[in-house]
């Protein structure tokens, strides 16, 4: 059982070990223990896990506290953990998504002056990712939830000289603090009504499919709104960690981090966040039906939305970004259609693909010295053929293409929503043909067609002969943003024979091909026949049963067929068309400014609020406190300034005032004592 | 024949009053320092005065008193004006008013 510890300390000593040692280390030393770290814990968490799976259904749920954090008064907040199918099922794969792609940065941020603190940052997330997911209290978790906040915000700024890239984090942080106002208020309201906020007092034991103790037991007895309220409070600040609508808008300007960065934290991990926390909730969920609308509508609302910005999205990683946020979209859906198996299994399967679409991403981004415009791609394919196999390996699987893995949970989750709602479910249905079409869009346009990046391509600073994948990552490593113009920072665009992009060293190449064959066999989890569905076995003695109407077997094979002719259908029109790259009309203008999202955010919320910080700083502050604070130094110098006449060194003069006080004295005891 | 006490106490306040007019007219510190003791003795006067009117010694013991702080005022005094004029020759009160504001 000790196991569970190591989980989460070997990223903490990882953590430790690289913040103090990390300069001296240097790299790839402390790169290295990043990831031995790291690898550590994804055995730790297998161990665990198997374990588990020894155990009898019913009693696969462990307790370990720690320490305690702090009691007071009523409130007892304990460091603890808390081993269920559930947690152990996130931890799998947040420690090992996050293995490979802690490897993959060792190529990656080669020769980065910032080497160490990548690594240092890299394992302080993922300690908080694994104690948000193991927590047993909604405290401890939401102490990972900030911390993870904060690591995305380092990350997302990483190359913080670069002013997009500080913005980005800034906001990303900024966007983060309105959905935590909701966790803190959810876990104010649980605290007021359980006077715990453990996960065992707050939800309940759940007891095969049935949850107990929720509405029945003394202490813990709460009615249908309050539950309401406190999901509706927790889903707001799921919504802002795993960026739906309307808080989304952070995910994308993230993407102004480095790669893996995105691979891992905007991707595959802690967004994901959002949906474990609704998950985790499920119990309350359950009889929370308004929360479960409003979930499941969030969700299939931002898939849609998402989809069609991606549709029209230039830059490689925004793109991807968007198409994150769309799939994160799926997975609220199925928790709000409450088929929470299948959107924990979703969230698996995209971890896997989409962590390796943005490995890929990278290594093109790479190869292409740090260009992401897809529009100055093409190609590629026989350039970088390694990349491009995993490229497509991502692209069929997050397209549903069956038997990948993005086949199973998309089809199981569209299956959830027609039992819920058709009109979902039809939305839903779009949004899978679109996911088809743009995924094909990009790999047409990366891979295929014309090379149109041997114009203008910018010659790395410093890069004598080959550029090799990761030689050029120092020189332009600060650039990304300036590469989605299509050219290095002020670099003459001059063609260089031997600058060919090429596939990436074997520290990246290795993630690629596990992530990739993740990928493929992902949905194996969870295979729907034979009874075999391993994960909703495990994973069901946790949640409660699902609330949307059975969908016959029938009717699913049924859906399933629609629904792939859609992604079929997606993909067939994505790879024709984009063989070229110009088409304006398939590009209108508020796809590609994400239905001026931004904007409308910025003349609505940030506009007046600019506008009133204007007001404090150089009205309210200068004119009244400044004013205020320099008026009584002024009043005091001026006062001062007279009264210094009175000193004016003559002792005549001090002589006369010691007369004259004198008689004053003099004068008043006399009429005192006369009176 | 006696002289009547009143007649010493209004010696005592012109000497004072003169005392007093010189310290705030006259520049010259030696001269001031010479009014300071004829304040200083005018007053001693009028103590002297009230303990043969009212027939009290401590008036006597007063003077006593004025005395010696005088002697040693003097002596501080001095010591002081010397030091001055050491720096400076021919210096007015007036003149060493570097302490002003």
């Amino acid at each position: 059982m000790n196991a569970a510890y190591a989980i989460v300390a070997l990223p903490l000593l990882g953590f430790v070990i690289n913040l103090v040692l990390g300069r001296r280390l240097g790299e790839p030393v402390a790169g290295w223990v990043g990831t031995v770290a790291a690898g550590g814990s994804f055995i730790a968490s297998l161990v665990v896990w198997v374990t588990m799976l020894g155990k009898p259904a019913g009693e696969r749920v462990t307790d370990l506290n720690i320490f305690t954090w702090f009691p007071v008064a009523g409130l007892h907040a304990n460091a603890g953990l808390q081993m269920d199918p559930l947690s152990i099922t996130m931890a799998l794969f947040v420690t090992g998504v996050s293995t490979a792609i802690h490897m993959y940065s060792i190529g990656y941020m080669h020769r980065d002056p910032g080497f160490d603190r990548f690594f240092v940052y890299l394992n302080l997330f993922l300690f908080s990712m694994v104690v948000l997911v193991l927590a047993d209290n909604f405290l401890f978790s939401f102490l990972g939830w900030e911390g993870v906040g904060f690591c995305s915000y380092g990350l997302v700024g990483f190359w913080f000289q670069r002013e997009v890239a500080a913005v980005a984090a800034k906001k990303a942080f900024v966007t983060n603090r309105v959905g935590d106002v909701g966790f803190l208020l959810a876990m104010f309201l649980m605290f007021a009504h359980f006077s715990s906020l453990n996960y065992s007092a707050v939800l309940g034991t759940v007891v095969k499919g049935h949850a107990t103790g929720l509405l029945t037991a003394t202490p813990g007895a709460i009615d249908g709104t309050t539950a309401t309220a406190i999901t509706l409070l927790l889903f707001l600040g799921a919504i802002g960690k795993s960026a739906q609508i309307p808080l989304y808008i952070w995910l994308p300007d993230a993407m102004e981090g480095p790669t893996p960065i995105s691979a891992l934290i905007h991707a595959a991990t802690m967004v994901t966040a959002g949906v474990y926390l609704m998950a985790r909730v499920a119990p309350m969920l359950h009889y929370a039906h308004a929360t479960s609308w409003v979930v499941a509508c969030t969700g299939a609302g931002t898939a849609f939305l998402a989809a069609t910005i991606a549709c029209a999205q230039d830059d490689i990683k925004k793109a991807l970004a968007y198409s994150t946020v769309s799939q994160l979209g799926y997975m609220f859906l199925a928790i709000g259609a409450g088929d929470y198996v299948n959107g924990i299994f979703h969230m698996l399967t995209h971890a896997f693909f989409k962590a390796l679409l943005f490995l890929a991403a990278g290594a093109v981004i790479h190869a292409m010295a740090n260009r992401q415009d897809m529009k100055q791609m093409g190609g590629l394919a026989k350039y970088l053929p390694l990349t491009a196999l995993t490229f497509a390996v991502g692209w069929l699987a997050i397209s549903g293409v069956p038997p990948l893995a993005g086949f199973w949970s998309k089809d199981a989750i569209l299956a959830s929503a027609w039992g819920m709602n058709k009109v979902l479910w039809a939305i839903a249905l779009v949004t899978a043909g679109l996911t088809a079409y743009y995924m094909s869009r990009q790999f047409a346009l990366v891979f295929t067609g014309q090379a149109r990046w041997t114009e203008a391509r910018p010659v790395p600073v410093g890069g004598s002969g080959g550029v090799h994948g990761s030689d050029d990552e120092n020189a332009g490593g600060k650039d990304h943003a300036a590469g989605e113009e299509g050219s290095g920072p002020g670099l003459p665009a001059v063609a260089h024979e031997e600058a060919e992009p090429r596939d990436p060293t074997w520290t990246m190449a290795v993630p690629l091909v596990v992530l990739a064959i993740a990928a493929v066999l992902g949905g194996g989890i969870n295979f729907p026949a034979w009874h075999f569905n391993f994960l909703s076995h495990f994973l069901s003695p946790i949640f409660p049963a699902a609330t949307s109407a059975a969908v016959s077997t029938g009717t699913k094979w049924a859906l399933s067929l629609v629904t792939t002719a859609v992604a079929l259908t997606g993909l067939g029109l994505g790879l024709t068309t984009w063989r070229t790259a110009t088409h304006p009309k398939l590009e209108p203008n508020f796809l590609r400014k994400a239905w001026y999202f931004d904007d409308i955010v910025a003349a609505t919320v940030s506009g007046p609020l600019r506008a009133m910080a204007n007001a404090l700083a150089f009205v309210m502050d200068t004119k009244v406190v400044d004013g205020a604070v320099n008026g009584v130094a002024t009043s005091l110098g001026l006062s001062g300034r007279v009264l210094r006449k009175l000193q004016n060194g003559y002792i005549r003069s001090y002589a006369l005032g010691i007369g004259i006080g004198l008689v004053v004295v003099l004068v008043y005891l006399t009429f005192r004592t006369g009176s | 024949m006696t002289v009547p006490g009143p007649w010493y106490l209004v010696l005592a306040a012109v000497l004072f009053s003169v005392g007093a007019t010189g310290l705030l007219v006259r520049r010259n510190i030696l001269v001031m320092y010479m009014c300071i003791e004829l304040m200083l003795n005018s007053v001693n006067l009028t103590f002297v005065t009230f303990a043969r009117m009212l027939n009290d010694l401590g008036g006597q013991d007063s003077v006593f008193f004025v005395l010696v702080v005088a002697a040693a005022e003097v002596v501080v005094g001095l010591g002081i004006i010397v030091a001055i004029y050491r720096r400076r020759s021919g210096a007015t009160a007036d003149d060493i008013s570097s302490l002003k504001g």
